[in-house]
């Protein structure tokens, strides 16, 4: 997990890998923590379930740290998206609390990054083959 | 009717004469003493009797909020017709210019934006 996204992302949002290693049964998830794994889960996919987050991500992977002006620009003249600034801002804002996204203020700027770490655990839980414990116990 | 005057808010009239004319480039039109403040003009070289850019202060309460939400945003003050964004973009760099947008292609035009020292974003932009 890379520091930038470690210290950004609330203790409670962050991604399911850090419960895993604190659990102290590290194959089964039980009461809050279970409840946890799942809302990060469901922001995840519902932040990446709209055409134009997916859109908002493809242009900060053309160019990380991006102001608002220029996002908005290249989605509408790159990715043929007509939206208003503030719907983009709305966007932004799911994307954020995701957990895929954060921003930094420079000075009186402010610049979007893409934080592609909440991206693995979609690869964890369905792409990283299981042990042989893990099989056993029917996870 | 023609458009003969457009105008960016600037925090100080000095500090923007300076910026406008030396580090962009622009030539020094009108500077008429107007109470506190000055009527205060720059027009391109190549154009000198063009459309003029107004230096004028922000002093009207409103305007600083809104300059402050623009930048914030990225969103520039207003724009400028250059031959080539790449080579004005190095050029002013090297000059200690800040850019919040390097020169990137949008569709039809090259654009990239910078801080103007007094409160706004300026956009420079050329036709592919």
């Amino acid at each position: 997990m890379g520091e930038r996204f470690s210290h950004r992302i609330p203790a409670n949002r962050r991604p399911i890998g850090r419960l895993f290693l604190t659990s102290v049964r590290p194959c089964r998830l039980t009461g809050k923590r279970w409840l946890a794994y799942h809302a990060v889960m469901a922001d995840l996919f519902e932040a990446l379930a709209a055409p134009a987050r997916r859109a908002i991500l493809d242009v900060l992977r053309e160019r990380d740290g991006q102001t608002l002006f220029e996002i908005c620009a290249r989605l509408s003249m790159t990715q043929n998206l007509a939206l208003t600034r503030q719907a983009i801002s709305q966007h932004l804002e799911v994307l954020e609390s995701a957990g895929l996204l954060s921003t930094k203020r420079e000075g009186r700027y402010k610049y979007h990054y893409l934080i592609t770490a909440p991206l693995e655990t979609i690869v964890q839980r369905w792409l990283t083959p299981l042990s042989s414990n893990q099989k056993r116990i029917g996870k | 009717m023609k458009i003969v005057v457009t105008s960016v808010m600037v925090d100080n009239q000095e500090k923007a004469l300076h910026f406008y004319t030396n580090v962009l480039g622009f030539d020094k039109k009108e500077d008429i003493p107007m109470g506190p403040h000055r009527w205060l003009t720059v027009v391109s070289k190549s154009d000198p009797n063009g459309v003029e850019l107004l230096l004028e202060p922000d002093e009207h309460p409103a305007a600083k909020p809104f300059k402050q939400a623009l930048v914030e945003d990225g969103i520039p003050a207003t724009s400028f017709g250059v031959d080539d964004v790449q080579k004005e973009h190095a050029r002013l760099s090297a000059l200690g210019v800040c850019f919040t947008q390097p020169p990137v292609q949008m569709g039809p035009v090259t654009t990239a934006v910078f801080d103007d020292t007094c409160g706004n974003l300026i956009q420079i932009a050329h036709r592919n």
